[in-house]
């Protein structure tokens, strides 16, 4: 009995064995119908437990208790060998091609000037400045005359205006908005402006319409030494700490003192280059105290209250950053520099 | 204003190279903008010497030169009588460009090559002599820049001088603020004392027997003096004076008229020469002119006046623009022996108006608007008369003729040295700020308190109140000088406007959804209204015109966004880009209405302005999806736009939203749609925006062959119904059953329609309703379609039974039968 039982345990190993070890397919029914042999209904380990009646009852328990332990090995062993089939027929599917491009949503972009103006805009806020927008086509009382351009003044040469009436201006910087506010609320104030702003010139450097960002900061005791502290924290945010800031005395007729703000230039860190007209210095920004002007035209008490205002070109500030030499690029919206965006 | 470095040291020992002068300049306010030599154009001179020199057959003056430019020898006809043999001279190579505009070229004279050109001094512009060719005697080597050889160089600072600072538009004052930093004196230019007594006029006749001036407007011209230069001989002016002049880039005239400009540019002082002799009765009346009388100035010109142009004539007619231009029949001319010369103060406002009127920007307007010194009148004067005597070799005749009707007033300012500190945010004392402001000529008083009573010098026009003296303080010391530092207001930003939330939602939504950002400019061609077929009426007609524009395709604000966007999907199609997803927000501007115009309060600052509009326009052409191994190349159409507009009304949150076909009132505003291919979007009932396909005949104007799908929505409209925060709805807890119904029905009848019943008439339990497929052709008949819609059963209350939910579904049917009048499938 014994020597039949080590002969099928032989006998199933073997056979099992061999449907691995040939090159044909491993192949699924093979097993279940080897298994069918040993241990189907008529299988040899049925008929084996059925031979066990032959046996002297002394022997029968041993020989039973034998049977069930090859019937339960090889049970396991059978079953394991059709899981190590399935788990072939699975990787049989035809490998992927991984390096074919998958099938990747498409995603679009934000026009460059939308996001340089957002980041300045972010910075700002951080800093603690609301945000207010106004009228692109504007008063010559709020683009002009509250800001300290009178009629007939040659400061308005500064700025090529386009005309809709003798009095209706398309806006030529967004200080306006600073009358606008400050007209709306009592100090303090501490507001940006950022929008479109146009002036009749077009070349190389100019587009007659461009994007600018105003700022204002009204309160008690404000200095020219904050101007300084909060442009400087701005340009750092905006580009590194790395980045130096000269402010030198020029003139805009809505502050005093008047500030034109140069910074290191980002592309040769000063050592002069093309960008920078071999200076080293790029010019990025407008500022200065607000005038006592400004002040009475909106009601403010000047002899209390002390404030600064700022302005810089959108478009300026995306060339630097994204190293674009020629202006015009931002409003050609050719879809190959869209998307680089 | 260009100033050359050699004039400027005339007034300042400076000692500072050029490109620190300029820095220094920079720092002080007044930006130099260009540093640049002005013998630049003598590169392509060089030292040469003459080798060999063979008179030209059949010529007596050409020479066929050999001539050594240092390792090399070119070949050269020159027509020079001085030219000899061994002789050193100043060779312009090919590419050189001399002055008078002349470019070197290599040429054949006479059948012989010239490769070059010998130089006299005036072709050279280095000095007078024209006579013959320039000798250099001396020990230059050949080939040697004559720049070098000669040690020619003059620096020309090119400064941009903001409007405040006219006192900047002369050298001395430039010199002025260099002697300011650089802690040195000005040196004024030496006017003879001879003026009243040497080399005067013949016997005792003084000005007032010869000449009368009267000011009949004082308020255009407080003061006008003058004098009488007699024997004047006109010619051409010395070397050095016309070399001044061209040093910033003016052109010689005469001697007289050098020197008028000389002393512009030297002092600041605009000054006329008229000839005394055309000038009728011999006198000056400064008076308005009357309303559009003419008169032809110095450029040939005939100008028509208005009653606001202040004139300078004679005892019968107008003889110039007073600060502006003088006349052609009073101007200096060769013959002319009595020169009348005009030192003036003219209101910077009247010339102002003036030159804008005319049109006519003179560098005397530019000074006189921005405002000479009122005080420097006869300094300059006298500057020039003594000038013209010397240069011209002419008498003064005696005493001077001043007419003052308005003397200038003296201003003096207090100046709060804790105000000044705290503004700037220094800490400076009074004496500090004394002297920086004494630096620059202003006076100084301090008080009893230490506050300063400062006194600014006339010319400085800029100077009235604390704050402009505060500036000058900060500007002297330095802006550097100033420590950073933070303001102490507590910062509490907002969270940013509704309106700009909406926006920035808009263009995230767009972005996902694979659209780019495109900004197009605000105004276009008045022609965009008829190109994009607008009613004769639509209030997008109402534009707003531009008086100047730069260009007819830019002479109105836009009115719609379509315009734009369709020149540049033109554009982007002319560069093979042809599939785009593109969006923009921006605003349209619509003329202010009547009703708009009639509620202003007729103050200027509230005028009526532009209705501003902001628009959301999104367009569409070519694939859907970019081309891809794994995707169908399928183009973009009607529903692709549509999902767009709906993906994003949906994600943002708005409700009651419905799309229907643009009916006749709203087709007005899409009729660049094509028919039967645009739908009206509406918000509770109220237009919006529209989504459809181009009209192709509008394509065509724009060179568009493809079709084009638009999206346009009203963004300020929009923006009221994108909820800041929906609430969450909870989510079911009981399984849903669906269940669909097919219909089959005219293909007139709008899907949309269809559905809208299914909802109202199924109960609280039918949760959601999609249509679920469409089809058309056999075996559905012809004029037919079949609609099938599937329909979410739910409970909140308990799991719906499978019965439940088929004959909610059956009663929906048949309810749809009765309303449509429809078939149900077989």
């Amino acid at each position: 009995m014994e020597k039949s039982i080590k002969k099928i345990e032989e006998h199933a190993l073997a056979e099992l064995k061999s449907v691995f070890a040939g090159k044909g397919k491993a192949n699924r029914e093979i097993v279940e119908a080897l298994y069918t042999r040993f241990l189907g209904r008529k299988g040899e380990i049925t008929r084996l437990l059925r031979e066990i009646s032959s046996l002297s009852p002394e022997q029968r328990p041993i020989a039973g208790q034998k049977i069930n332990e090859l019937k339960k090995k090889i049970d396991g062993d059978f079953k394991k060998a059709l899981g190590k089939i399935d788990a072939m027929a699975e990787g049989e599917e035809e490998a992927l091609d991984v390096s074919l491009p998958g099938r990747a949503p498409e995603a679009g972009s934000l026009h460059p000037v939308s996001r340089i103006s957002a980041r300045i805009c972010d910075i700002f806020r951080r800093l603690g400045f609301d945000i207010a927008e106004g009228p692109e086509v504007e008063n010559d009382y709020y683009n002009f005359e509250a800001l300290n351009f009178p009629a007939n003044h040659p400061a308005r040469d500064m700025q090529d205006t386009f005309f809709v009436s003798d009095n209706v201006v398309l806006r030529t910087h967004t200080s306006p908005l600073q009358v606008r506010v400050m007209e709306k609320q009592p100090p303090p104030v501490q507001v940006i402006a950022p929008g479109k702003v146009y002036r009749c010139d077009s070349d190389l450097t100019h587009t007659p319409m461009f994007h600018q960002v105003e700022g204002l900061l009204v309160g008690e005791n404000v200095s020219f030494g904050d101007l300084k502290g909060i442009l400087a924290s701005f340009i750092h945010q905006m580009f590194d700490e790395r980045t130096s800031l000269r402010f030198r005395p020029s003139f805009f007729p809505f502050t005093e003192p008047s500030a034109e703000v140069d910074i290191l230039c980002v592309i040769c860190r000063g050592k002069g280059c093309r960008v920078c007209s071999r200076t080293g210095w790029l010019e990025v920004l407008g500022s200065g105290m607000v005038h006592p002007a400004v002040f009475e035209h909106v009601g403010y008490d000047a002899s209390k209250y002390t404030g600064f205002a700022f302005g810089m070109g959108v478009e300026r500030m995306a060339m630097l950053k994204y190293g674009i030499d020629d202006i015009r690029k931002f409003f050609d919206n050719d879809s190959r520099f869209l998307r680089q965006f | 204003m260009k100033i050359s470095l050699s004039w400027l040291k005339e007034y300042v020992d400076t000692e500072l190279a050029a490109d620190k002068l300029a820095d220094a300049l920079t720092m002080a306010g007044l930006e130099v903008e260009t540093v640049s030599d002005r013998y630049e154009y003598l590169q392509k001179v060089l030292v040469g010497r003459i080798t060999k020199a063979t008179p030209m057959e059949g010529s007596k003056k050409l020479q066929l030169c050999a001539v050594d430019i240092g390792g090399r020898e070119i070949s050269l006809v020159c027509g020079a009588p001085n030219a000899r043999e061994k002789m050193l001279c100043a060779v312009a190579i090919p590419g050189a460009e001399l002055p008078g505009g002349l470019v070197i070229k290599k040429t054949k004279i006479r059948g012989e090559v010239s490769e070059g050109m010998i130089c006299s001094g005036v072709e050279l512009g280095i000095n007078g002599d024209g006579s013959g060719i320039m000798i250099l005697e001396g020990d230059y080597s050949p080939g040697e820049k004559i720049s070098d050889a000669l040690s020619l160089s003059d620096m020309v600072l090119d400064i941009d001088i903001t409007p405040n600072r006219p006192d900047g538009l002369s050298v001395i004052g430039i010199a002025r603020e260099i002697a300011a930093f650089e802690n040195k004196p000005l040196k004024y230019p030496r006017i003879g004392s001879f003026l009243e007594s040497e080399k005067s006029g013949k016997n005792d006749q003084t000005i007032s027997d010869l000449a009368a001036v009267r000011i009949e407007a004082p308020d255009h011209c407080p003061r006008y003096a003058a004098n009488i230069i007699e024997d004047v001989s006109v010619g051409a002016s010395p070397f050095w004076l016309q070399d001044r002049l061209i040093s910033v880039g003016m052109k010689p005239i005469n001697n007289i008229v050098d020197i008028t400009n000389f002393v512009m540019m030297e002092m600041g002082q605009p000054l006329h020469a008229f000839d005394l002799d055309r000038l009728a009765q011999s006198r000056i009346i400064v008076r308005k002119a009357g309303q559009g009388e003419s008169f032809v100035t110095l450029d040939g010109k005939e100008r028509i006046l208005s009653d606001e142009t202040l004139m300078i004539c004679d005892g019968e007619k107008p003889v110039a623009i007073g600060g502006v231009m003088g006349g052609l029949n009073s101007e200096i001319e060769s013959d002319t022996r009595r020169v009348l010369l005009e030192s003036a103060y003219f209101s910077p406002k009247s010339i102002r108006k003036t030159a804008k009127a005319l049109g006519l920007n003179t560098e005397s307007a530019y000074r006189f608007e921005r405002g000479i010194d009122p005080c420097g009148t006869l300094a300059a004067l006298k500057r020039a008369a003594a000038l013209m005597v010397e240069i011209s070799d002419a008498r003064l005749v005696n005493g001077t003729l001043d007419e003052n009707p308005k003397p200038f007033q003296e201003k003096t300012i207090h100046l709060s040295v804790r105000e000044s500190n705290r503004l700037l945010g220094v800490d400076f004392s009074g004496d500090e700020m004394a002297a920086l402001l004494e630096s620059i000529a202003f006076s100084v008083e301090k008080k009893e308190d230490g506050d300063l009573s400062i006194t600014p010098p006339s010319f400085r026009v800029d100077v009235h109140r604390p704050v402009d003296i505060m500036e000058e303080i900060a500007r002297l010391s330095g802006y550097d000088k100033i420590p950073e530092t933070f303001p102490a207001i507590p910062g509490q930003a907002s969270l940013p406007g509704k309106h700009r939330q909406t926006r920035e939602k808009i263009k995230t939504r767009l972005i996902g959804f694979g659209f780019s950002e495109a900004i197009n400019y605000s105004f276009v061609s008045s022609e965009s209204c008829d190109l994009l077929n607008m009613a004769a009426d639509d209030r997008r007609r109402d534009v707003v015109k531009i008086l100047n524009p730069l260009s007819s395709q830019q002479d109105i604000m836009r009115t719609s966004l379509v315009h734009g966007m369709l020149e540049t999907v033109a554009r982007n199609f002319s560069r093979q880009s042809k599939d785009l997803k593109l969006f923009e927000t921006g605003k349209i501007f619509m003329a202010p209405t009547e009703s708009m115009v009639a509620k202003s309060d007729g103050q200027a600052k509230n005028a009526p302005l532009p209705e501003e509009t902001e628009m959301l326009l999104c367009c569409q052409t070519g694939l859907r999806f970019h081309r891809a191994w794994n995707q169908k190349e399928v183009e973009c159409d009607f529903y692709d736009m549509k999902g767009v507009a709906e993906g994003l009304l949906t994600s943002l949150g708005v409700e009651g939203v419905s799309f229907s076909a643009l009916s006749d009132k709203e087709e007005d505003r899409g009729r660049y749609i094509k028919a039967g291919h645009g739908a009206g979007i509406s918000l509770d009932g109220e237009f919006v925006g529209l989504v459809g396909e181009a009209e192709p005949d509008v394509l065509k104007k724009y060179d568009i062959s493809s079709p084009v799908f638009i999206f346009e929505i009203n963004v300020d409209l929009l923006g009221r119904s994108v909820p800041d925060i929906k609430e969450t709805a909870p989510l079911p807890k009981f399984p849903s059953v669906s269940r669909d119904i097919t219909v089959i029905v005219d293909q007139q009848i709008e899907a949309a329609r269809i559905l809208d019943a299914i909802r109202e008439c199924s109960d609280e339990l039918a949760e959601d309703v999609q249509i679920f497929d469409v089809f058309r052709g056999a075996p559905i008949p012809e004029g037919k379609i079949s609609l099938t819609f599937r329909v979410t059963y739910r409970s909140s209350q308990r799991t719906l039974e499978d019965e439940e939910a088929t004959m909610i579904n059956k009663k929906i049917a048949d309810a749809l039968m009765k309303m449509f009048n429809i078939d149900l499938p077989v």
